[in-house]
C-alpha cells in the first residue's frame, strides 16, 4: 500500500523546523552538572545509563581482548594462570550484569518508553533516577572486587567454589545483589508506566511492539530477579558466617544453589534477548517500509517466551539434576523455540516485498536475524539430552551463547543506538562509515566463534587457561576475529562520537517510522510532546512520505484523519 | 474517533478536579498518580515474596531432607515468646488498618494515634524477638558453623541447619520490621505536618500494603518454625 500525494497537501505545522516551537530541547533545557545528577527526565537518566553502560562495554571487551590473547597460544602466552580466572569471570560477569541486562531496557527503553507510549515520563521518576544510582554503586562494588582479591568464580558464582576461593566473592556478589535492585526498579517503572500513563488512543494492541517486548522484560525482571537476590544473600551468608545452606561441608546443598541461581539467571536470558525482539520488530517494519506482519502473535510470543522462561532453568543442570528431571526440562526447553520461531517467521514475511532501504541500523537488524538464528539452532543442540552431554562446559556452549547474546543482543542493541540517535541527541551520522563498522562487526562476530562451535564439538572445555596443541589453529583464528571485531566496535564509535561533534542536523523523523517518539522534535523537549502526539497504528509506515529537501518523513494529508487500525494489504 | 488533536488534556498542567499539592507533574490526574502508585506497591510486594520465596524453598528442601531434625530443634525455640509475638504484630496490622481508614476519613488525631500504635506495637515485637535470639546465643543454639561447640570442618550438627534457616528466616522478616518502623515513622511525621486528607492518602495506603505483607510472611514463619511436629 503506497500513498502519493501531491507536495502541496502537507500538513505545515508538522514540518521540520517549527516543531518544538522555540523551546530548548531536554539536553540544553538546564545546565550544568547539578542538573543532570539531580535529574527526574527520563531522557537524561537513559543518556547516563547509555554512557555507563558503554563503559562497562569497552571495560568487558577489553577483558574479553586479553583472555583472546591469552589463548593464542598453547601454554601460558600473556598472564598467569591465576590472571587468566579472573579476567574471564570478571568478563563475563561485567557484561551480564553491567552491560547487557541494562543496555536495552535501562539506556535506550528508559528514553524511549514514556515517548512511544505518548507519555511524559515514566510513573516514579525518582524511583528511575534511584534505579541509576543503584546501577553505579553495584558497578563499584563489582568493579572493587577487581581492586581488592579480584574474582575467579565465573560469573555464575557456583558453591562451593565460591565460598572457599581466597577472591573478593562477597564485594561481587554485593555490587550483583544491587545491581538486581536497579533492574527491579526499572521493571516495577515500566509495568506501573504502561499500565497507567497510556494516553487516550493508545490501545495495548496499538503500542509498538518495542513496548510490549520491555514489558514482558519488566516481569521477568520483576518475577525472577528478588529469587538471585535472595540466592546472594545466602551465599554472602555462607561465606562470611558459614550458615551451611549451599556448603557440602557444613551439611548444605550446592546443587540447591544451581537451582536457585538459574531459576533467575534462565529468565535472565530473557530479559537480555526480549528486548532486542522488540527493538527488531521496529527496524525490520520501518526500514522495509511495511507494516509487521502478524503484530498480534508478535505481542503474544514476547508475553509466551516471558512465561515459559520460567519453566525451563533445569536444563543448565542436566549433568547434575535426576534424569526425570532432565527428561521434563528438556521437553521443555524445546517449547521455547516455538514463539521464537513465530518472531523469526513473522520479521521473514514483513521483509518479504518490503522496500528494504540498508541503512546502518537495518543492517544491524538483518546481522541479528542471521545470528540469532544460528544461536537459537545451535540452542536445540544443547536442549538435546543426548547431545548436551557430549557438548556440554565445552567452547559449544561458549559460542552458543555469545551467537544469541551478542549476535543477537548486541547487534540489536547496535542497531537500536544507531536507530534512535537522531533523536538522542539530534544529529545524524555517516551512513557510509556506520555500515562499514555493522559489517566488519558482522564478520568479525562470525570469524570469532563459529571456530568455537567447531572447537567445542571436538572436545574443548570451556575456561581452560592452556590447552592441547591441535586445538590451537582453531583458537588462534578466534583470536584473529576478535581482534577484527574490535575494530569494527571501534569504528562504531568514531562514526557516533564524529556525528555528536560534525553531525548534521537531524530531521524529527528521519526514518519514516509511525511510533510516536519520532512524531515530537530531535532532540525532544523536557515533556517530549509539544502537542499531543497523533495515536494510529504503530506500523502504518505508508502514511509517512519522505520530503525531499529536508529529509524528513511527514504524515500526508490523506493520512491525517485515518485513526482506525489500518487493514494492511500488500 | 481517537484523533489526538482534539483532547488536549495531556498537556495541560492543572486540569485535574483534585489540584492537589503532591501531584506530581507527568500525571494528569491525582487518580491516575494513585493508582500508579498502588500498582507499584503491589509490583514490589511481589518481588518480596519471592524474595521470601527462596528462603521458603530452602525450608521445605531441607525439612524434606531431615524431618526428624526440624521436629526436635523446633521443639528448643520458645513457643510461648512466639505466640505473644504473633498477637502483637497481628495488633499492629490492626492499627495500620485503622490508619488507612482515618487518613480516608480526614481523622486527623485518629491518624496519628493508629500509626503511633502501629511504630510501637513494631518496637515491641523487635524487642520480643532480641530476647528469643539473646536466649539462643546463650545456649548456642546458633547456625551451623556455629552451632554449639562443634566448629571443626567436617563435623557439624544437622540441629544446625534447622538455626540456620531459622535466623536466616527471622533476620530478614525483622529486616523488614525494622524498614516499616522506618516507613511509618515518615508517615506520623507527614501525618503530623497535616499532609493526608480525603483527597490525599496514597503513601498511608502504600505502606499499609507492604505492613500487612511483613505480617503476613510471620504468619506464615510463626507455624513453620515454632510449631513443627
Amino acid at each position: 500500500m503506497s500513498v502519493t500525494i501531491p507536495s502541496s497537501t502537507r500538513i505545515p505545522d508538522r514540518v521540520w523546523p517549527d516543531q518544538n516551537q522555540g523551546a530548548p530541547d531536554y539536553l540544553r533545557n538546564s545546565r550544568g552538572i547539578m542538573s543532570w545528577i539531580y535529574t527526574l527526565d527520563h531522557k537524561r537518566i537513559g543518556v547516563m545509563y547509555l554512557c555507563g553502560i558503554l563503559a562497562s562495554f569497552l571495560l568487558g571487551g577489553i577483558m574479553a581482548i586479553l583472555v583472546r590473547t591469552e589463548l593464542l597460544t598453547p601454554g601460558p602466552t600473556v598472564m598467569t594462570a591465576d590472571t587468566y580466572n579472573h579476567m574471564f569471570t570478571l568478563h563475563g560477569a561485567i557484561m551480564t550484569f553491567l552491560f547487557i541486562i541494562p543496555s536495552i531496557p535501562a539506556a535506550l527503553g528508559n528514553f524511549i518508553l514514556p515517548m512511544m507510549l505518548g507519555a511524559k515520563d515514566v510513573a516514579f521518576p525518582r524511583m528511575n533516577l534511584a534505579s541509576w544510582y543503584l546501577w553505579v554503586f553495584g558497578a563499584v562494588f563489582l568493579i572493587g572486587s577487581m581492586a581488592l582479591n579480584g574474582l575467579d568464580t565465573g560469573w555464575t558464582f557456583y558453591t562451593p567454589y565460591s565460598t572457599t576461593t581466597n577472591s573478593s566473592v562477597i564485594a561481587a556478589t554485593l555490587g550483583v545483589f544491587i545491581l538486581g535492585f536497579s533492574s527491579i526498579f526499572t521493571g516495577i517503572n515500566f509495568i506501573a508506566t504502561v499500565h497507567t500513563m497510556r494516553p487516550k488512543g493508545m490501545t495495548w494492541f496499538r503500542m509498538p511492539l518495542f513496548l510490549w517486548s520491555l514489558y514482558s522484560t519488566a516481569i521477568i525482571q520483576v518475577l525472577a530477579t528478588p529469587v538471585l537476590g535472595i540466592t546472594l544473600l545466602l551465599l554472602i551468608a555462607e561465606r562470611a558466617l558459614g550458615i551451611g545452606v549451599f556448603d557440602p561441608e557444613l551439611g548444605g546443598d550446592p546443587v540447591l544453589y544451581q537451582h536457585f541461581f538459574w531459576f533467575y539467571s534462565h529468565p535472565a536470558v530473557y530479559i537480555m534477548i526480549l528486548p532486542a525482539m522488540g527493538l527488531i520488530s521496529e527496524l525490520i517494519s520501518t526500514f522495509s517500509r511495511t507494516p509487521i506482519f502478524g503484530y498480534r502473535f508478535m505481542c503474544y510470543s514476547a508475553v509466551a517466551i516471558a512465561f515459559l522462561g520460567f519453566l525451563v532453568w533445569g536444563h543448565h543442570m542436566f549433568t547434575s539434576e535426576s534424569p526425570m528431571a532432565a527428561v521434563i526440562f528438556s521437553a521443555l526447553t524445546f517449547s521455547v523455540s516455538i514463539p521464537s520461531g513465530i518472531k523469526i517467521f513473522n520479521w521473514l514475511a514483513t521483509l518479504y516485498r518490503g522496500s528494504i532501504s540498508l541503512t546502518t541500523p537495518m543492517c544491524f537488524a538483518l546481522s541479528f536475524m542471521l545470528l540469532f538464528t544460528i544461536g537459537g539452532l545451535t540452542g536445540l543442540f544443547l536442549g538435546a539430552l543426548a547431545t548436551d552431554i557430549h557438548l556440554h562446559d565445552t567452547y559449544f556452549v561458549v559460542a552458543h551463547f555469545h551467537y544469541v547474546m551478542m549476535g543477537g543482543t548486541l547487534m540489536a542493541f547496535l542497531g537500536g543506538l544507531f536507530y534512535w540517535w537522531p533523536k538522542l541527541f539530534g544529529k545524524m551520522y555517516s551512513e557510509f562509515w556506520g555500515r562499514i563498522s555493522c559489517f566488519i562487526i558482522f564478520v568479525g562476530f562470525n570469524w570469532t566463534f563459529f571456530p568455537q562451535f567447531l572447537l567445542g564439538y571436538q572436545g574443548m572445555p570451556r575456561r581452560y587457561f592452556n590447552y592441547e596443541e591441535k586445538y590451537q589453529f582453531l583458537h588462534v583464528t578466534s583470536s584473529t576475529g576478535a581482534f577484527f571485531m574490535g575494530i569494527g566496535l571501534f569504528i562504531s564509535a568514531g562514526v557516533l562520537i564524529h556525528s555528536l561533534l560534525k553531525g548534521r542536523r537531524a530531521p524529527d523523523n528521519p526514518w519514516g517510522a509511525a511510533t510516536l517518539e519520532w512524531q515530537t522534535s530531535s532532540p525532544p523537549p523536557l515533556h517530549n510532546f509539544t502537542d499531543d502526539p497523533i495515536v494510529t497504528e504503530p506500523y502504518a509506515v505508508a502514511e509517512f512520505e519522505l520530503e525531499p529537501d529536508t529529509g524528513n518523513y511527514i504524515r500526508t494529508e490523506e493520512a491525517q484523519p485515518r485513526n482506525q487500525l489500518v487493514e494492511t494489504s500488500p | 474517533m481517537i484523533a489526538g488533536a482534539e483532547h488536549s488534556t495531556h498537556a495541560v498542567a492543572g486540569s485535574s478536579t483534585h489540584a492537589s499539592p503532591f501531584r506530581a507533574h507527568h500525571f494528569e490526574t491525582a487518580e491516575q498518580q494513585s493508582a500508579a502508585a498502588r500498582l507499584g506497591m503491589w509490583l514490589f510486594l511481589v518481588t518480596e515474596i519471592l524474595f521470601f520465596g527462596g528462603l521458603f524453598v530452602a525450608y521445605a528442601v531441607f525439612r524434606t531432607l531431615h524431618p526428624d531434625v526440624f521436629v526436635n530443634s523446633a521443639a528448643l525455640l520458645d513457643t510461648t515468646l512466639g505466640g505473644i509475638n504473633t498477637v502483637v504484630l497481628l495488633f499492629s496490622s490492626l492499627t495500620m488498618a485503622w490508619a488507612v481508614r482515618c487518613s480516608q476519613l480526614g481523622q486527623q488525631r485518629g491518624l496519628v494515634l493508629c500509626l503511633s500504635l502501629t511504630i510501637a506495637a513494631a518496637t515491641l515485637f523487635l524487642c520480643v524477638k532480641g530476647i528469643e535470639y539473646y536466649h539462643k546465643i546463650e545456649e548456642g543454639h546458633l547456625w551451623v558453623s556455629q552451632y554449639g561447640d562443634a566448629t571443626d570442618l567436617g563435623t557439624f550438627n544437622r540441629e544446625g541447619t534447622f538455626f540456620s534457616v531459622y535466623f536466616a528466616m527471622t533476620g530478614l522478616h525483622a529486616i523488614h520490621i525494622i524498614a516499616g518502623i522506618g516507613a511509618i515513622t515518615w508517615l506520623l511525621v507527614r501525618s503530623l505536618r497535616g499532609h493526608f486528607s480525603p483527597q490525599y492518602y496514597t503513601p498511608v495506603d502504600v505502606v499499609g500494603l507492604y505492613w500487612h505483607l511483613v505480617d503476613l510472611v510471620w504468619i506464615f514463619l510463626f507455624p513453620l518454625l515454632y510449631l513443627v511436629g
